[in-house]
């Protein structure tokens, strides 16, 4: 008898998001079979963490927004590296995507007109995020869910996918085990859609959940696909830096979007001396005026505090550096300031931002509505990811998709926050339209039983040498790679100390071979992290390598020994890994596609 | 440096045992935090289910000291550390391992709840108009993160085992959400009567005091909808219309 279940689907689905439930939908809806594998439960992926909102240029709130300004403001969030057909079709489908989770029953924030509500956030011209308070995420991830199951489509719940299956070019199923009882199963399937998510996980301080480890990213690779963009990595400006054992957790740029002040030791709003040359026109002069632009004043502008989120969190590394930083390390952010401007603002407060009232207190004991909060960078984002075509989000491997942050292309070199919830739904929708064609079209090819084997005998070999006397704790090996990336491949970097990280990184990969881990393989978590060990450690070489090859900075890339943007090679061109077939991470530098003419205009007009 | 000590579950549906594990505390740490230091440097295959730490993906609840509580949102300076800490599974669900249950039960109860139907929309570009008030009830319930804390207290099903009778608060919380929704049409009142359990429910508010979320589940879910429920069964107007229309009540 075999020792594994297998499972015939048109498409299967890795992960369960945002994006990997939308296109489960779309699938279902064209009448595919479709399989849905998470990592864990459904409904409790990284999605239901993302709090400001969802942007779409819906201008329920401000007329003069439309999807040419969203488009404009995309593209010089992200220096203009992102491919701009996929910024195009993002900024023109998003409101009809978030119109539909409303018919599935989402209950977003109203204006004063009935419409829905729309926020300001970093980057972003006008108020264009649709939100709920600050739990965004959990409202459109359950949505999604409470909608899906009612589609036809097959979940697998805390399943972890370790292996593609290839035939030739193509994709042809996945490897996978059960995190219950290490069952394990084989899924055949007309195409695949890889919605992993990030890969937070591989730095120390993130406010990514434990899944992000680059699974999607990392069995891309493997198969043949290339990755691109992966120097760029978002450092959200505002985690929790105190109590340790929060550092990293997310604190929703809605804070500054209300209003919140970003202040130093000495209680200036440092936001405010320096400004870069590229937003110029568009950000306030004074505190004043920002305060005005929040309020809705049409004819103010953006406070410096919502700057893009690459700006602001070098900003924050700055007024640490130089000695002007809150007691443990970050910088204060303060809401309790608007009590000056606005009467009942503690009311205000706890009403447009119930989650972080209630995280602050329980977690910090401290009352937003009262003190300021302590806050410092914290990686939130991979803008890097499968490269794929912008309309049918099919890699370079036939059959393989990429939707959302396991995607890449749209965010450039800085994602404008807001912007991946509307990925999610725009690109998670086209994925499923589209791998459901591809599927339908090609059928089904065998998988080879070699292959099987070989996936097999990986997924056991940390149980098999837990016997060994030179054998290591998976888990301090997590914590070393951890330590490497936030230390050299982190907010600021340089030649020698990336150099000492790809190094680094090919030593812990092979100590990487000899990890054992202890019991069975029911419910194992020391077992499943040593299998998640192997992505992890393909997205920091890849991290490494690209973060060494761009000589420049730009966005989230920040050299100190290239500091500034270099603007006739570095500005064209995208920084792809390969595995080439020597094993070996190979870098491939590729032209960026053109803007056609009349975008080009607009991204002009919108100066 | 202070340490606690802990008395974890561990074993599986066939039988198991408290472990005692003692462990280092730092500063803010949570009752997460305290089991996977322990999951690290001392015990690799201590099954706990767990994802955000940051009390919004309702992964990681347990039973501290009896409480049932999300693990990452219990500061261990909130328990008292002369004694050990009894940290164990859910008791409304079946054993997995350690500190993880099987919750699918609570999957197969969502299902069967009659989805959102939503009236006809207000514009063309498929939109609707809301206002917030009309809007305020349901989104109090639909910060639900289904950590099923709630599930887990209730005596019906953690006492009664009426698991085939009743889907428990999380469930009347999702009906009351779809109720109450302004654009909803759907009647779920047979239901909620017939195989639902509405009338279980013997309101002892048990569930409202451990919810994370601070959702008012009795008073303002369940409540409501019993009420809904007997003005459509027993409402001596509607009896007299369905007598005369021949319509079954």
């Amino acid at each position: 008898m075999d020792n594994y279940s297998k499972h015939k689907h048109d498409v299967l689905i890795i992960g369960a998001g945002g994006a990997g439930l939308r296109a489960a939908i779309e699938a279902s809806v064209t009448g595919a079979s479709v399989g849905l594998v998470s990592k864990s439960l459904l409904g409790k992926a990284h999605t239901v963490m993302a709090e400001g909102g969802m942007a779409a240029a819906l201008s329920n709130v401000d007329e003069r927004d439309n999807w040419q300004v969203h488009f404009a403001d995309t593209m010089r969030g992200g220096q203009y590296l992102n491919n701009w057909r996929m910024a195009e079709i993002h900024a023109q489908e998003a409101p009809e995507r978030v119109r539909e989770l409303e018919a599935w029953g989402a209950v977003f924030d109203r204006t004063k007109e009935g419409k829905i509500l729309q926020r300001n956030f970093g980057g972003h011209a006008y108020p264009r995020l649709a939100h709920v308070g600050d739990r965004t995420g959990l409202e459109m991830l359950r949505t999604l869910q409470d909608h899906g199951v009612h589609q036809g489509l097959d979940d697998y719940q805390e399943c972890t996918i370790t292996r593609l299956f290839k035939d030739g070019d193509r994709v042809t199923g996945a490897f996978g085990y059960d995190r219950e009882s290490g069952h394990f199963r084989i899924f055949q399937a007309g195409a695949v859609i890889i919605a992993t998510g990030g890969i937070g996980r591989a730095f120390k301080v993130t406010s990514n959940s434990w899944e992000g480890t680059g699974d999607g990213h990392s069995l891309g690779y493997e198969a043949g696909a290339e990755l691109i963009d992966m120097e760029f990595i978002q450092f959200h400006p505002t985690g929790m830096v105190w109590p340790p054992s929060v550092r990293g957790l997310l604190v929703t740029e809605g804070v500054r979007g209300e209003g919140g002040a970003l202040k130093n030791s000495e209680g200036q709003r440092f936001m405010y001396d320096d400004i870069p040359p590229l937003y110029e026109n568009q950000t306030a002069d004074t505190p004043e005026e920002g305060w005005r632009y929040v309020t809705g004043d049409r004819e103010a502008r953006r406070p410096a505090e919502l700057l893009t989120r690459d700006h602001v969190a070098r900003s924050i590394v700055r007024e640490v550096k130089e000695g002007r930083g809150s007691p443990h390390g970050g910088v204060f952010l303060d809401i309790a300031w608007i009590k000056e401007k606005i009467p009942n603002a503690e009311e205000h407060i706890k009403r447009k931002l119930p989650a972080m009232y209630h995280q602050f207190m329980e977690l910090a004991g401290i009352d937003i509505t009262k003190e300021p909060m302590e806050v410092g960078p914290t990686t939130h984002y991979v803008m890097g990811g499968i490269r794929v075509d912008p309309e049918s989000q099919m890699s370079t491997v036939q059959g393989l998709f990429a939707a959302g942050e396991a995607g890449a292309g749209l965010h450039g070199a800085n994602r404008l926050g807001g912007n991946s919830l509307s990925d999610l739904l725009v690109f998670g929708k086209r994925a499923g339209e589209h791998a459901a064609s591809f599927a339908n079209e090609k059928g089904m090819s065998d998988i080879d039983p070699e292959e099987i084997h070989r996936a097999e005998q990986e997924a056991l070999d940390p149980l098999k040498r837990q016997s060994q006397s030179t054998s290591l704790n998976p888990y301090q090996l997590q914590f070393e790679l951890q330590d490497l990336l936030q230390d050299k491949v982190g907010i600021i970097r340089k030649e020698d100390t990336l150099e000492e990280a790809t190094k680094e990184i090919d030593e812990l990969a092979k100590k990487a071979k000899s990890v054992a881990v202890t019991g069975n393989r029911k419910f194992n978590p020391g077992w499943h992290t040593a299998l998640d060990l192997k992505h992890l450690l393909t997205v920091a070489k890849a991290c490494a390598c690209s973060a060494l090859a761009r000589e420049e900075s730009r966005g989230a890339h920040s050299r100190i020994d290239f500091p500034d943007k270099e603007t006739s090679y570095w500005a064209k061109h995208t920084i792809g890994l390969r595995k080439g077939e020597d094993g070996d991470m190979e870098v491939v530098k590729t032209p960026i596609p053109e803007i056609p003419e009349k975008l080009q205009k607009i991204i002009g007009e919108q100066g | 440096m202070t340490t606690a000590t802990f008395n974890i579950w561990r074993g599986d549906a066939a039988g198991g045992e408290f472990t005692e594990y003692t462990t280092e505390l730092s500063e803010g740490m949570v009752v997460l935090d305290a089991m996977h230091q322990v999951q690290a440097e001392q015990a690799q295959d201590l099954a706990i289910r767990w994802n955000c730490k940051a009390g919004k993906c309702g992964s990681c609840s347990a039973e501290v000291n009896g409480m049932p509580k999300l693990m990452c949102m219990t500061r261990m300076s909130d328990l008292p550390t002369d004694e050990p800490i009894t940290i164990q599974p859910l008791k409304a669900f079946p054993l997995i391992k350690d500190l993880v249950t099987d919750v699918s039960w609570n999957y197969k109860v969502k299902k069967k709840i009659a989805p959102f139907k939503p009236r006809q929309p207000d514009f063309e570009d498929g939109s609707w108009e809301m206002h917030q008030s009309d809007v305020d009830r349901v989104q109090e319930f639909r910060k639900c993160i289904e950590c099923y804390l709630c599930q887990d207290v209730c005596h019906v099903l953690r006492d009664h085992h009426m698991h085939e009778e009743f889907i428990g608060p999380r469930f009347l919380v999702y009906s009351a959400a779809l109720e109450m929704h302004p654009l909803d049409t759907e009647d779920r009142r047979e239901d909620l009567r017939e195989t639902q359990g509405v009338g279980l429910c013997n309101i002892t508010k048990c569930c409202t005091k451990v919810c994370p979320e601070g959702i008012t589940i009795t008073d303002n879910a369940i409540i409501p909808l019993k009420e809904r429920v007997v003005d459509d069964a027993y409402d001596p107007l509607t009896k007299l219309v369905q007598l005369v229309t021949k319509k079954k009540g």
